[in-house]
């Protein structure tokens, strides 16, 4: 079974987001990006199904930050192919990075093509779908579990609804599932391993295809944080000013006594 | 502009979802101020008495075919994708919801149509619509102006109010058919896998102590634990927590995890990323610790404190102890 996983670069969090002079787009030019969460969720239940049924997996990004380090750390949890599609994408929209995708699944040959969900930067929905429907294959995205019926050549998606409700949906491959979580937390692999398949690894670059990239059906008119009203009561102080105040807090509420 | 507005009425085992309900509400406000028309889609299968409750809409077009049965994302995006390029609304609703991230992107790239997500208000400006998304895990608001022959917006839960769009009354009703054969679609519905009960059931515990990245490690868990034991309570998480299987999914609060409405909600290392706000805003007190002054929950918060966990929840036990010995 051949798989491809697309991994996206996402703005950590952790870092302050800035927005740009124009109040347009964040500031993007300290931007520290790191693999979308859901993403190493898509990988890691790739490599769960190749080591079931064999194959190979295949990571494949845009050039946006440093994905080097996103690609060997796939291979070092076991990607067999890397593959970094050049150009200038910061930015992309959900619908121009689909199109830039479908060109090269169209150029390759997959049985399953598995994306994150939705990764909090998006503005304009889930690449899996729009790939999906690019190219005419089945999606179904929001996809916790999965088992593949290769003699058959149908998966079986679990596709989670709140509460902790499945429901099951039996498709034919080729197909793009959009991943929320893998079956098992995504694996660990020690910086050690990940240098050492910067040495062996080879990442093959490719081009986009020159019309993939079309503009957009909206104007991103303004971009800000979020206004501070209807905030929180702020409780400043120690540590202990802080721990007795909310006990005073809790107890007009009647919540200790 | 066209203000005709269509909205999609998802509905699980036979229920609609609450969703629905609040985007009906922002629909009619939109179309009242505009003299538009409020529509709600309704596909499924032996669905009609659901119609009662969206009196709200104008008119209900109920798509009626065994192969929308139950949702699988394939027959949807047909009959919706026929039925939105012939009727052409100027605003389609869908929610951010399982079903509504399946169907939107998809909809949108059919139909060529412009689609913006995670949407918490709408407006009108001359012939666009303008779209506020909430992005970057409720850190950052992006305003949107889009044209376009209708116009998709997939809208977050939990943001408009449902009374809104609660009418009793059945609108109108026009019947389509889909016209559909099994062999046209490559997927199928097969089952649902009902949660299993056994664990405790968070939506009903009084107190939530709940942890989410902040607290690091599993073992760290064991803190919290201690914390909702002293005050009568139980340790929920947010959806990261569970992905590392450190607790299982029964805990999980948000959007693919419970609706809770404790009469405390103690959000511990919790950015507050709208997946989780969905499913706990309507706590009776919610107070939160986090590092980041910037963390989104202290907007849903009543009270919060910027400060590390690891300091914060020692200290509240001891002063605890104290208060109950
Ligand atoms: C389709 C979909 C469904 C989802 N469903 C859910 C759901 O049901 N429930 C859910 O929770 N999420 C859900 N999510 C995920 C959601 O988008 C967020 O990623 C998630 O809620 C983040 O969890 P968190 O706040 O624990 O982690 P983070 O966002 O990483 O936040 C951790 C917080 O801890 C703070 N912190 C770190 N260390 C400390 C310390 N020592 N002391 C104090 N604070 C500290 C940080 O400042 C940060 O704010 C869903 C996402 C998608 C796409
Ligand atoms: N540049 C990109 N823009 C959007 N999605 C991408 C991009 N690159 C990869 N993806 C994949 O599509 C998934 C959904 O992302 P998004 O469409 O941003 O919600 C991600 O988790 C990735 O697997």
């Amino acid at each position: 079974m051949n798989i491809l996983v697309i991994l996206k670069h996402v703005p950590d969090l952790v870092e302050e987001l800035e927005i740009n002079a124009e109040g347009t787009d964040l500031d993007r030019s300290w931007m520290r990006y790191i693999p979308s969460e859901y993403d190493e969720h898509a990988l890691e239940q790739a490599i769960l199904l190749k080591e079931e049924h064999g194959g190979t997996v295949t990571a494949l990004t845009l050039q946006i930050g440093e994905v080097e380090d996103t690609l060997f750390t796939a291979s070092a949890k076991g990607a067999d192919r890397l593959v970094r599609i050049e150009g200038d994408f910061e930015g992309i929209s959900s619908r121009n990075a689909a199109a830039v995708y479908a060109d090269h699944v169209r150029r390759n040959s997959y049985d399953l093509i598995l994306t994150g969900v939705q990764a909090y930067d998006d503005l304009e929905g889930p690449v899996g779908a729009r790939l999906a429907a690019m190219l005419a294959l089945p999606y179904v995205g929001v996809v916790s579990g999965l088992h593949v019926d290769p003699t058959a050549g149908v998966v079986h998606l679990h596709k989670e609804y709140p509460g902790g409700m499945l429901t099951v949906i039996r498709t034919e491959l080729p197909a793009v599932v959009g991943i929320q979580s893998a079956m098992k937390p995504p694996r660990y692999v020690p910086i050690a391993k990940i240098r050492q398949a910067s040495k062996s690894a080879a990442i093959e670059e490719a081009d986009a295809p020159a019309d993939a990239l079309q503009p957009a059906p909206y104007n991103i008119r303004r971009v800000s944080k979020p206004q501070s009203g209807g905030r929180a009561e702020m409780i400043e102080g120690s540590t202990d000013d802080i721990a007795v105040r909310l006990l005073e807090i809790f107890t007009e509420h009647g919540l200790v006594r | 502009m066209n203000t005709s507005i269509f909205v999609i009425a998802e509905h699980l085992e036979g229920r609609l979802a609450d969703m629905v309900f609040e985007m009906l509400g922002k629909a009619r406000a939109i179309a009242d101020a505009d003299g538009g028309q409020v529509t709600a889609v309704l596909a499924g299968y032996d669905v009609s008495s659901l119609t009662a409750t969206l009196g709200a809409a104008d008119t209900v077009i109920l798509i009626h075919d065994e192969l929308l049965a139950e949702f699988a994302p394939q027959p949807y995006v047909r009959v919706l994708a026929r039925l939105i390029s012939e009727r052409k609304p100027g605003l389609l609703l869908v929610g951010s919801t399982s079903m509504g991230l399946d169907l939107a992107p998809a909809l949108s790239t059919e139909l060529d149509a412009p689609m913006i997500s995670s949407c918490v208000d709408i407006t009108t400006e001359g012939d666009d619509y303008v779209l506020t998304s909430q992005l970057y895990g409720g850190k950052i608001m992006t305003e949107t102006a889009v044209t376009g022959e209708t116009v998709i917006a997939q809208i977050l839960p939990g943001v408009f109010r449902m009374e809104d769009g609660q009418k009793e009354g059945t609108p109108e009703v026009e019947t389509v058919g889909a016209d559909m054969q099994p062999e046209d679609f490559r997927m199928r519905f097969e089952n649902f896998i009902k949660p299993k009960a056994g664990d405790l059931d968070i939506t009903q515990a009084p107190i939530l102590v709940s942890v989410g990245r902040g607290i690091q490690t599993q073992e760290n868990i064991e803190l919290a634990q201690q914390l909702a034991d002293t005050m009568g309570g139980v340790v929920s998480s947010s959806r990261p927590i569970v992905d590392q299987d450190w607790l299982p999914v029964t805990r999980q609060v948000g959007k693919s995890g419970m609706t809770v409405k404790p009469r405390l909600y103690l959000a511990l290392g919790i950015s507050g990323a709208p997946e989780h706000v969905e499913g706990m805003k309507n706590a009776d007190l919610i107070v939160a610790v986090n590092t980041d002054p910037d963390a989104p929950i202290f907007s849903v918060a009543h009270y919060g404190a910027v400060a590390d966990i690891f300091d914060v929840i020692p200290a509240l036990s001891d002063h605890l102890a104290e208060k109950t010995s």
